[in-house]
Formats: C-alpha cells, structure tokens, sequence
C-alpha cells in the first residue's frame, strides 16, 4: 500500500486517476505428494487459518467415457455414490454427513469425476472415512438407481423449459455430432431408459478406479496426518481406470445457422462457436489473453459492443472451454427477441475482426494481461481455491510451477501472438450459430444474415 | 471466533470498518449504501437496481466505464442490489487500494454531473434485458413477482421485486434519478468495510482523504409498514413449464429477530439434503415430487418463509400440499429431534467458518460487516449471531413453527403448464403477473 499522508492533509488530486503500485509476491504453497500402494496420488496444499479442510477427490473419468447408447452412465455413477454403502442406506449416509456439518457436492464433467468435501478440522478423519464409502464402497442397489434414474429423467424434462440448458445441449450436440463430447452428462431420454443397475456396476469396476484417482486435502492440514488417513480408508480400494478416452475426428457442422423454436420468447438464446483448442495446446497463455479482449471480462469488445453500446443483452461473453481433448471455443447470451440477427452480426464480426481486420491494440493488450497477472493472488485465497488449483494440475498433467509461472508466461504474450492464435483455432466459415427463440419474430431477419436459411430444430430430439 | 475489526465514524457520517488479515495479498472494499427497493414508492419500482447500474457508467472526474481501470490494475468488482440495502465491491491488490477508494469516492461524491440521457436510457435498456433472462424467459421466473404481491399489501415495500415493474422502468426519468442519488447516496447513509492485507491507521488515512470532504446528507431513516395474512390466499398462473409446481409462504420474523434462526434451521431440517423431512417423504420415500426446497427469507422489517415443491409426472400439486401441511404439522406438534437441533447447530457453525475464509465480494468478511453493521449498527456482531443458531432448542423451534408456519395464514401459488389450470391446487385464483 502507498503510504498514507497525515490526515486532512493534501487535497485530493482528481485530474487523474492514482497509479497503482507494484503487484506484491505471490508464492504457491508447495504441493506435497505421496502415491499409495494401489496408485492412488494423495496431494496435500497446508493453508492454515481458518479451521477447515476441504478434500476433493478427482478421477479422471467422466462423461466422455460414456459407452455409446450409455450417454449419462458416468453421471449417474457419480450421483448414485452418496446412496449409501455396506449396510448404510442413502438416508444414514446422509445423517452421517450432516453431523459433521459437511458440505459434500459431486461434480461431473467430460473429462472427471470429482467428489468433494469440506469440513471442520476436527472432523476431518470421519470425513475422510466417508468420502473412501462413498466412492470406494457405494452401495449401488437397484432400488436406489431406479429412484436416481428417475429423477434424472425428470430433470430432463424440466431442462428443456430452460432456454439457456436446451441451448447448451443442442449445441454440443451440433458441434460434437457423435463424438464423446457431444453429448451432456445427464445423457438422454433413451440411454438413460436403456440403462441398468449392472450399467453402473461395471462402470464404477472399469472407471472409477485409484489408478485414475488424485486425493487433495486442502487447508487446516498436513501431509504426514492425510497420508496415513488416506491409507487407512481407501486401502481396499484397488484396480485400473482403464485407458483414456482418444481423440476422434469431428466432422464439420453440415450448416452454420439453425433455431430452436421457443414461441413468444422475449429474449433469444444465442450460442455461436467451433471445436477449437485442447488444454494441452502451446497457445494457451496466448488464447487466455486473446479471449479476455474478445469477450472474457466486462470491457471486452463483445460486451461492450452488445451490452454497454447496444443495450442488446444483460451479458455477452466467450470462453475457449480448454479439456483435455479439443474444446469447444463459445459465445453466450440472452438478447432480447427484436435483436437478435444484429447481435448474431456484431458478434461473428467481432470474432472475425480479432484475427486480422481489427487486431488487438496495444492499450487492450495491456489491458488483458494487467487483468489476468495483476489480481492473480486472489485465486489463491480458501481451502477450496487450492483444492481446486491443485486438480487443475492433476487432471491437465500440468507441472508443479504452473501457477508460479502464470504471471510471467502472460506478460510475455505479444499482439502477433494473439493474432496467430485467433487465426489458427477460430474460422469465422466454420463458426457454428444456434438460437432458441421465437422463431416468427426472428426467422425473416436470419435468413438475410447471409449464414443460409436457418435449419429448424425440435427441443425434443435432443 | 470473532471478526477483528475497528470502527471509525468521519465527520460526514460515513461509518469506516477495518479489518486485518494478511493470509493473502488483496485487499477487499466493501461500500453499503442503506437504501434498497423497500424505498422505493408503488409505480416507480425498480429503481434503487437502475440506479445501481449507473453507478458504474461514469463520474465527474472519470466519465467513463468504471469497469475499464479496475479491471486493468487487477481487480474484480461488482454491486447489487436488494430490498433493503445496495452493495459496491472491488477486491484489489493492495497497490490499487488507492485507486478504488478514489473511484467509490468520485461516484459518492460527484456522479451526478457525469449522468446523461443516453447512459440512463442504455442502462434502461440492459436492465430490461436482465428482467427478461431472469424473470420472463425463465421457467417459474414470475413467481416471486406473484409471491411477494399475494403475501404484502400495495403499500408495503416488499410488495414488489427489486428487478420492478416493466411500466415503472420505462417510465422512470432522468430527473428521479438526480432526487434519489441526492436523497440516499450520502456518507451519513452509507458504510465503507476496508479487509485483507492493510494496515488499519494507513487505511483509515486514505479513507478519511478521499471521503471526509463529502457533503454528509442524512441517513434514510427506518420505513414502517406492517403486513398480515388472515386468510389462505391461493393463486395461480400460467408458464411455459411441463411440471406444475407448488409454492407454500408465510409471513414470518425480520433479520435478527426472535423466531428467525428458529425457522432457519426449521426450513434447513424440512428440506435441506436426502434425511431432511420433506425430501425424504416427497421426493424418496412417496416419489410425489421431483425437487423441494425451503428458506427463511428475513430482511430489515419482515420476513417470509417459502417451502417449493414440483409435481412428479403423474402427481397432483393437492399431494404436495397436503404432505407438506402434514409434515409441517407435525413439526409444530411434535417439535424437532435432539440428533436434528444437534445437527443444526453443527452445520451453522460449519457455515459460519466457511464465510470466514474470504475478505471480499459478496458474503465475505467485509460484507459481513457491514451488514452488522447497517442493520444492527454493530459489527461486532458475528459470534452473537452464531450464538443465535446454537441457542435454538427443541422447544424454541417448535414453538416458531407452530406460531409462524400457520395453514390458515399463508400464500399458495400454483405455476401449471399453459392451458392447465385444472391442475392449480384447489381453489386458486388467476393471478396477475408479467
């Protein structure tokens, strides 16, 4: 901080904005790691303080490793973890939790599936004989993935009155075509029916697995104490996550334009992207950048464009969603019905202008990465904030030095990089545009936008 | 286990909280300005959230986006707005302190000279937009809207939403902004939280530097307007949804007062997680409902309690209804379980742990002082405030569930699918919401 002058002193100077001054060192704590005998990576990241301990268990299998005709097998594996394990029903697993005032969550995407559980220090040795039931030893009985089953076909059905979901999954869906991204994780109507409780069975044999598998104990801890926890109850817990899934083709959208119906909507949902980068790519500090000028932060051109000039929209934003195969690159938002084909317009425009006919300048350059580097320390705050950085590593195979070489390794991105980057993992021809709206208002003004005539799309194929 | 922390007042009335915490290299402010859409009037709602959204468009001595500077020396912010109080947030490094407190300092003092038609009209436009994603396009999104109006009488202020009305944003002017940041956005109504990596007398000088010259203004002073129910209102309204589903409120206890943590825990062991009363019968046991929630929702001057449950395909929102009357009435007969009260004491003081962990945004520490401190007029109010979940007894919760949570004083909103009325609860009249 700068030092303060004496009160009621110098006047302030409002001519100009105060100078901030030199960002203070960050360090990452040391990650200290131990591999028990069944292959399973325990990780512990000591930040005392506050007394809690948040413990998050990656595997590295998720919804990608759904058997085709399964779509949603690895979800409902996931959910049906906490239903209980030897004798314990789904309600005493639940009643054990809640005593130690537990915040437990799983969470699955393509790529992991990650059990999480936070605790008070004091509870942290029940806490860790819990999560080892839960996803060493779940139950899985019959009648339990009847009801998990059929809650998730429930939801289903409620997903498609939301207009920002149905998007989300048409459009994947339109990217990905059969490839093992191009399904959500809660599957569809027809492989969940198609579904078993053995399904299950074999999955949690076959994918759930400690050669998969990353312990991380976050917080109020330390290495010695959550390794010998860690070996105590996952001791039983043995056996291969088989092989990663590989990277398959993906053909290109057969048009670029297509809407989903949604009547009287008062806003459109609008999607507009491509498969583009994986996490593994050597442009990734230089896509970070690139992508908080275009549309990763308030002032990026998109929103300001849609939002702040326009009043079109509450938000815009874009996102390379970086996995470990290619990822899919995504712009979001809700524009209201009457402005949709302007939005569509102004944003594929933008996406086009940042590869060449607009590049970056230097003012928003310094602006991305004063962004990125400048508030860095404040994603390194809780428990959960470590516990989350560390599965970054784990899941991506980043090195221990990746957080201590963010700042510098973004500083060093230049305007060609950025324009290099953009033009190798965006094509405006091949962006992909989805819209869920009202179909009558909007039809005519999408056909003029030059993208073809609007492919028509029923919510419930998908 | 408190929150450490020193209170200053300048001259001008704005309250100035400092808290140290060194355990990582930010710093978080934290700005409260007391007023909220409880000060708003019927047929100008909306209007303390619009405001709110011009804040960020420029002030006399920087007329521009206030995103753009902070943004770029590494900091995150936001604001936002409800019933009763509107926040501003930066977290920063501590090298931008200096920044921030000149930018929250500039729009405190010296917005109104930057403030032009267009910014009003495009920000109208943005929050008209915000209105139809999370409201009109949203499945149920019009519920609160019926809620609110069904369990508050016109002229109380919770009657309506913070978001507004539609009519009431597009007929607001330039002019009912100028009265309102005149009237409200004062240091004697407002409450500055400074936490993180500080030192508390370098702080409170560059606090007093950038804020004691502001011309005080008065603070907004309470709003009393009461609300009762004498009757089941029940009402119900079309949406574009598959499942109907079945809103059950009360009128119930302010923030703080007795009978509030009391019902908190009661919605926590109706409908918090699998073991909870109501998931267990409707959603694991009887299968009648897909989902089911419950809050006690306490603001500055009433609260509401609001149980929520979606019809299973097959099932009728009457089974809802009557398994949660049913529950509830045993819960006011019978009185909570000692493994629930013991239960509910440990998941507070778990919850409360967890919001120490972080200094700034929304719920950290500085949030959390300040509205100890613009509601109680204490900040130091933290571990009374646990201490009011670990005094609930048996008995206690029991007693505010059979008082509160009363079947012939409650609000009963059916949402069905579009041309099923059929399927609202018994006895429901069309409400009016858009």
């Amino acid at each position: 901080m700068t030092p303060a002058p004496a009160p009621r002193a110098a006047p302030v100077d409002r001519s100009r904005l105060p100078e901030p001054g030199p960002a203070r060192p960050f360090t990452f704590p040391t990650i200290e790691k131990s591999t028990l005998a069944s292959g399973l990576r325990v990780w512990t990241v000591p930040h005392p303080g506050v007394p809690l301990v948040a413990f998050t268990l990656l595997v590295r299998r998720g919804a990608a490793t759904d058997p085709p005709g399964k779509e949603g097998l690895a979800a409902v594996t996931a959910d049906m973890l906490d239903e209980g394990s030897g004798d314990r029903s789904a309600i005493e697993m639940h009643e054990a939790l809640a005593r130690l005032g537990a915040q437990f969550d799983t969470d699955i995407g393509s790529d992991a599936t990650v059990a999480s559980l936070t605790v008070l220090t004091r509870f942290a040795e029940r806490a860790l004989a819990l999560l080892s039931d839960m996803v060493a030893r779940p139950a899985l009985r019959e009648q339990d993935f009847l009801r998990v089953r059929q809650l998730r076909l429930h939801r289903l059905t409620q997903l498609r009155d939301m207009p920002g979901a149905l998007a989300d999954r048409v459009f994947l869906k339109l990217l990905y075509g059969a490839h093992p991204y191009g399904h959500p994780p809660i599957g569809s109507e027809a492989s969940l029916t198609a579904m078993t409780p053995d399904d299950v069975r074999a999955f949690h044999a076959g994918a759930i697995r400690p050669s998969v598998a990353t312990l991380i104990a976050a917080g109020d801890c330390d290495h010695g104490t959550i390794v010998r926890l860690a070996a105590d109850a996952f001791g039983d817990w043995t056996g291969s996550g088989g092989d990663d899934v590989r990277a398959t083709g993906v053909p290109p959208a057969a048009s670029r334009l297509h809407i989903v119906p949604r009547p009287n909507a008062p806003q459109s949902e609008l999607r507009i992207g491509q498969v583009s980068a994986a996490r593994d790519t050597p442009d990734y500090h230089a896509l970070v950048v690139a992508n908080t000028v275009l549309g990763g932060q308030f002032v990026s051109r998109i929103n300001l464009n849609l939002r702040e000039d326009k009043g079109l929209t509450y938000g815009a934003r874009t996102a390379f969603e970086f996995r470990r195969l290619s990822g899919p690159f995504v712009l979001q938002a809700g524009v209201q019905t009457s402005g949709t084909a302007r939005a569509i317009e102004e944003s594929i425009g933008e996406i086009a202008g940042i590869r060449g006919a607009r590049p970056v300048t230097d003012a928003e350059l310094a602006l991305g990465i004063a962004a990125l580097t400048r508030g860095y320390a404040r994603n390194f705050e809780t428990a959960d904030h470590f516990g989350r950085a560390a599965l970054q590593l784990a899941l991506y195979d980043l090195p221990d030095d990746y957080f201590a070489q963010f700042v510098a390794r973004v500083e060093r991105v230049t305007i060609d990089d950025v324009s290099r980057v953009m033009t190798r993992h965006l094509d405006p021809a091949r962006l992909t545009t989805l819209v869920v709206g009202d179909v009558d208002a909007i039809g005519p003004d999408l056909s003029r936008l030059g993208l073809g005539e609007p492919i028509v799309l029923a919510p419930d194929t998908y | 286990m408190n929150i450490s922390f020193s209170k200053h007042t300048l001259a001008n009335g704005l309250d100035v909280l400092l808290h140290e915490d060194h355990g990582c290299p930010i710093v978080a402010v934290n700005l409260w300005y007391h007023v909220g859409s409880k000060n708003e009037q019927p047929g100008r709602t909306g209007f303390a959230h619009l405001f709110e959204h011009l804040m960020f468009e420029g002030s006399q001595h920087y007329d521009r986006g206030y995103f753009e500077p902070l943004q770029g020396a590494g900091a995150t912010l936001n604001g936002s707005t409800n019933a009763d109080r509107t926040n501003y947030w930066e977290v920063v490094p501590p090298g931008a302190l200096d920044l921030a407190l000149w930018m929250e300092s500039d729009r405190m003092g010296y917005l109104l000279p930057a403030l032009t038609e267009a910014k009003f009209a495009n920000q109208r436009d943005v929050v008209l937009n915000e209105r139809r994603q999370n409201y009109e396009n949203r499945p149920y999104g019009l519920a609160p809207m019926a809620i609110l109006a069904a369990l508050f009488p016109p002229d109380h202020p919770y009657h309506w939403t913070t978001i507004g009305e539609i009519a009431d944003l597009q007929a607001a002017h330039l002019d009912d902004v100028q009265a309102f940041f005149r009237r409200y956005y004062r240091p004697a109504n407002a409450s500055i939280a400074l936490a993180g990596d500080i030192n508390p007398e370098d702080a409170l000088g560059l606090v007093q530097r950038y804020f004691e010259n502001l011309d005080p203004g008065e603070p907004a002073g309470p709003v009393h307007v009461t609300a009762a129910l004498t009757r089941d209102v029940r009402i119900r309204f079309e949406d574009r949804v598959e499942l109907p589903r079945l809103y059950v409120a009360w009128l119930t206890p302010a923030m703080f007062a007795a009978g509030d943590a009391d019902l908190d825990l009661a919605t926590d062991l109706l409908a918090n997680g699998k073991m909870s009363r109501l998931y267990r019968r409707l959603v694991f046991d009887e299968r009648i409902a897909t989902d089911v929630s419950a809050s006690q929702n306490s603001r500055e001057i009433a609260g509401y309690t609001q149980i929520t449950a979606t019809a299973a395909p097959g099932h009728t929102l009457a089974e809802l209804e009557h398994a949660i009357l049913e529950e509830i009435a045993r819960l006011a007969q019978d009185g909570p379980t000692d493994a629930e009260i013991e239960r509910g004491r440990v998941q507070a003081e778990s919850q409360f742990m967890l919001r120490l962990q972080t200094v700034g945004g929304f719920g950290g520490k500085s949030d959390q002082l300040n509205a100890y401190n613009v509601f109680l007029g204490d900040p130091a109010y933290f571990d009374r405030d646990l201490a009011r979940y670990q005094d609930v007894t048996a008995a206690s919760l029991k007693e505010a569930v059979a008082r509160y949570l009363d079947p012939a004083r409650r609000v009963t909103l059916s949402v069905v699918p579009q041309g099923r009325a059929a399927l609202a609860a018994s006895g429901s009249e069309p409400a009016v919401v858009s």
